[in-house]
C-alpha cells in the first residue's frame, strides 16, 4: 500500500517533448514509471524515445489509452490552461511541476478541480513518488527507500533533505508529496494527511511547512482531533523579513500574518512533533514513534 | 511587486475609476507649477516611497499656496522617510506627488486581496478608515468585514449590500458604491493584482467616493500578459544587488548578517539561514541559485555574494536533484579561481554526483572546508565568522 500512485499507475505526460518534460520523463523511465503516453500539441502521431505514443491534446490520449495520472511540464502562460484539459478529461490524478502561475489563473483552476473527480498536486513542486515503485515528478529518485514514513511539503530540496535523512535512519517511505510553495496549489497538506491515517503501511507522517498562508495551522488541527499516527512538523523561514517574498510565491509574511513562530506554536499546540532545525528531521520521527 | 501611489492610480485610472487630479514632480519648480494648475485652495504633498504609514513620518502635508507646495517638496525631496513599513533605516524620497485637495465628509477603509486557504476574492471593509488594518483587527476585530467572493461567478449584489451596510453609508450612494466595487474587482483580475488597497477611500461633501490613497502589489508571475510592469520597477525603491540577481534569473534577498548563503531551492535557503542562525551567526542574504543552475549561473551567484561587503564567509548549500552536485562544484571552482577568492567557503553538496563533486573540489587546489550536512556546514560557517 501507498496513497495516490504505485507501481500499476499508468502515466500521462503533457509537454512530453519540451526540454523539462523529455528530461524527467527519462528519469522516471529509469525509476520504473508507467509512462504510458505523451501530449505535446501539433506533435500528435509521433512516438517519445521510439516507445511512448504522442498525441495533440490529452482526449485523444485518453480515448486511446487508460490513464490514471498526468504529470504537466507546460510553460506557465499555458500551464492553467492544461490542467483544466485533464480535469475536463477526468484524469484522476493531476501532478503540475510548473512554476510561476498568474494566481488568478490558479483561481480558475481551483474553481474547475471543484466537484470533479480529480486530486490535484502543485503547481511549482517536485510532484509525488512512491519509494521502488513509482516516481512522477522531478525528485532524486535514489535517495528514496521504501520504508513506513510519509512526507508531506511545501518545499522541494527540503524535501529531499528530510527524505534522505529517513532513509540513512532506516525508517524509508512510503508515499512523498510536495504540494507546491505558490499561494493557491491544487491541493493542502489536509487532503493528503487524511489519505496518510488511512493508509496501512504508513506509521507516521513528516510536515515540511513555511512561512505565509495558513495550512500548516489547518493541518495540525487535523493532526489534534482525528490522527493517531504521529506527525513531525519543521517549518522554514525562522529568519525571514516580513513583507519580502521568499523565493516561492506562497513564502511571504504579510501584516505579521503566516510567521514561523506562530505556525509553531499552533503545531506545538495541537500535538504536531516540533523539529527545531532541518537536520534532525529524522531524530524527530523516531522519537515520536517511540512515544506513540 | 509593490508600485508607487502614483502608479497605482494611474492604473484605477485605466480602470474607470475616478480618483482626484494629480502630478508627479520630481523638483520644487516642478511643484508650485502643478499646484497652480491645480488652482484648488489646498494641494497635498505626498512623498513616492513603497511604503504605507506615509502621513504619520511627515511624508503627507498640505499646502496652502504655490510657494508652500513648492518649500514643502524641496524639504521632502532627499529625506529619509522613517515608516512603520519601512524598517528602521526608511526610504529616501525621490518624488512627490502634487494633489489636489478634497472635501472630506468620511473616511473608510478598502482592500481587495487573494483569500488563500478559500482560493476567493476577498473584499476588507471598514469604516474606520485612515487608520492601519493590522492595529483596527487587533484591537476591535468586530469593525472589519471580510466579502469573499468566488471568481466564477463574480460581484453579485447582495456582496456589494453586505459591505454597504456594514459601512453604514447613505442610501444615496448606494449605486455608485456598488459602481466602484464592481470597477475595483475588475481592475484586479484585469491588472493580475495580488493587493489593493484604498486606506482611505473618502465620501466627499458632494457624496462622490474617491480613493484618497492607493496601493498595488502586482503578481509577478503574471508579468508576461503585462509588460508594463517593467515599466513600474523603480530602481531607487529596490536594492541594487536584489536588480542585479533579478536580472540573470537569480532569486536574491538581502539581510543584516555576514555569512552568504547559495543554496538550491527556497525551501532549502530558508531552513540554512534558520540553522545558520541556530549556531549563533546571521545569514547576509537568501539567495536560491534555483532547479536550472549551470556554472555561468552559480558564478554569477558567486560575484553577487561577493558584493556585499558585510559577508564575511560563505555557506554554499547544494542538494542536487535537478542540479547535479558536480556542475555546482564546477561552478564554485571556476567562479573562484576567476575572482581570486579569499574568503572561506564551506560548502555541504548531497544528492546526485555528490562523490564527484568532492573529487573535484578536494583536487581543485583552493581551500574549500566540506561539511558532512547542512547542521554541520552551518556550524562550521558559524565558527569562521563567531572565531
Amino acid at each position: 500500500m501507498s496513497i495516490l500512485i504505485n507501481k500499476k499507475t499508468s502515466v500521462l505526460v503533457q509537454g512530453i517533448t519540451g526540454k523539462e518534460g523529455s528530461f524527467h520523463t527519462l528519469k522516471c523511465l529509469e525509476y520504473g514509471t508507467k509512462i504510458v503516453a505523451g501530449v505535446t500539441p501539433f506533435k500528435g502521431g509521433s512516438l517519445f524515445n521510439d516507445a511512448i505514443p504522442v498525441f495533440n491534446t490529452v482526449a485523444e490520449a485518453k480515448s486511446n489509452i487508460k490513464i490514471d495520472a498526468t504529470v504537466i511540464f507546460v510553460p506557465a502562460v499555458f500551464a492553467s490552461s492544461s490542467v483544466i484539459e485533464a480535469i475536463e478529461s477526468e484524469i484522476p490524478l493531476i501532478v503540475c511541476i510548473t512554476e510561476g502561475i498568474p494566481t488568478i489563473d490558479m483561481m480558475s483552476v481551483k474553481s474547475a478541480l471543484r466537484g470533479s473527480g480529480s486530486v490535484m498536486i502543485g503547481p511549482n513542486c517536485p510532484g509525488i513518488i512512491t519509494a521502488d515503485e513509482c516516481k512522477i515528478g522531478i525528485m532524486p529518485g535514489f535517495i528514496h527507500k521504501k520504508g513506513k514514513i510519509a512526507v508531506l511539503s511545501r518545499s522541494g530540496t527540503l524535501t529531499y533533505e528530510a527524505v534522505n535523512q529517513l532513509t540513512n535512519a532506516g525508517l524509508g517511505e512510503t508515499t512523498c508529496i510536495g504540494i507546491g510553495g505558490d499561494p493557491i496549489i491544487g491541493s493542502s497538506f489536509l487532503t493528503f494527511l487524511k489519505m496518510f491515517e488511512n493508509d496501512p503501511e504508513t506509521e507516521g507522517v513528516v510536515l515540511i511547512g513555511e512561512i505565509g498562508g495558513t495550512q500548516e495551522e489547518e493541518a495540525s488541527e487535523y493532526v489534534k482531533n482525528y490522527m493517531k499516527k504521529p506527525v513531525v512538523g519543521f517549518i522554514a523561514g525562522k529568519t525571514a523579513p516580513e513583507g519580502k517574498r521568499m523565493g516561492h510565491a506562497g513564502a511571504i509574511i504579510s501584516g505579521g500574518k503566516g510567521t514561523a513562530s506562530e505556525k509553531l506554536k499552533i503545531m506545538e499546540k495541537n500535538g504536531v512533533h516540533i523539529a527545531e532545525n532541518p537536520s534532525v528531521i529524522a531524530e524527530t520521527m523516531i522519537k515520536a514513534l517511540k512515544k506513540h | 511587486m509593490d508600485i508607487h501611489e502614483y502608479q497605482a492610480k494611474e492604473l484605477l485610472t485605466k480602470n474607470n475609476v475616478k480618483i482626484l487630479r494629480s502630478t508627479l514632480c520630481h523638483s520644487g519648480d516642478e511643484a508650485y507649477n502643478a499646484a497652480i494648475s491645480l488652482n484648488t485652495p489646498v494641494v497635498v504633498v505626498k512623498a513616492q516611497v513603497h511604503a504605507g504609514g506615509r502621513g504619520k513620518a511627515g511624508g503627507v502635508k498640505i499646502a496652502k499656496t504655490p510657494d508652500e507646495a513648492k518649500n514643502i517638496t524641496e524639504q521632502m525631496l532627499g529625506m529619509t522617510l522613517v515608516t512603520a513599513q519601512t524598517g528602521k533605516d526608511g526610504k529616501v524620497v525621490h518624488k512627490v506627488l502634487i494633489e489636489e485637495g478634497a472635501d472630506i465628509k468620511k473616511e473608510l477603509y478598502l482592500s481587495v486581496t487573494i483569500d488563500r486557504r478559500t482560493s476567493n476574492i476577498a473584499f476588507v471593509v471598514s469604516a474606520e478608515g485612515g487608520m492601519e488594518i493590522e492595529e483596527i483587527s487587533q484591537k476591535s476585530p468586530e469593525k472589519i468585514l471580510t466579502v469573499l467572493i468566488n471568481p466564477s461567478n463574480g460581484v453579485k449584489s447582495y456582496h456589494v449590500l453586505k459591505m454597504f451596510l456594514f459601512l453604514g453609508l447613505d442610501k444615496a450612494v448606494y449605486n455608485e458604491f456598488t459602481n466602484f466595487v464592481t470597477l475595483l474587482y475588475n481592475a484586479f483580475l484585469a491588472e493580475d493584482m495580488s493587493m489593493l488597497e484604498i486606506n482611505p477611500l473618502i465620501v466627499t461633501g458632494g457624496g462622490n467616493l474617491i480613493p484618497l490613497d492607493a496601493k498595488i502589489a502586482l503578481d509577478d508571475n503574471a508579468s508576461f500578459r503585462h509588460p508594463y510592469y517593467n515599466d513600474f520597477i523603480d530602481e531607487d525603491e529596490e536594492d541594487p544587488l536584489e536588480t542585479k540577481a533579478k536580472s540573470v534569473g537569480l532569486n536574491y534577498i538581502r539581510l543584516n548578517g555576514n555569512v552568504g548563503c547559495m543554496v538550491n531551492g527556497a525551501g532549502l535557503a530558508m531552513a540554512t539561514m534558520d540553522t545558520i542562525k541556530e549556531f549563533g551567526a546571521a545569514p547576509a542574504n537568501f539567495l536560491d541559485v534555483g532547479g536550472t543552475a549551470d556554472s555561468k549561473r552559480v558564478e554569477t551567484a558567486f560575484n553577487i555574494l561577493l558584493s556585499d561587503k558585510n559577508v564575511k564567509a560563505i555557506f554554499i548549500n547544494i542538494f542536487g536533484g535537478i542540479v547535479k552536485c558536480d556542475m555546482v562544484a564546477d561552478g564554485v571552482i571556476t567562479a573562484a579561481k576567476n575572482i581570486g577568492l579569499e574568503l572561506p567557503v564551506v560548502i555541504r553538496l548531497e544528492g546526485t554526483n555528490a562523490d564527484k563533486a568532492s573529487e573535484l573540489l578536494e583536487t581543485s587546489g583552493l581551500n574549500f572546508i566540506v561539511g558532512d550536512s547542512l547542521a554541520d556546514g552551518a556550524r562550521k560557517v558559524s565558527k569562521i565568522v563567531n572565531g
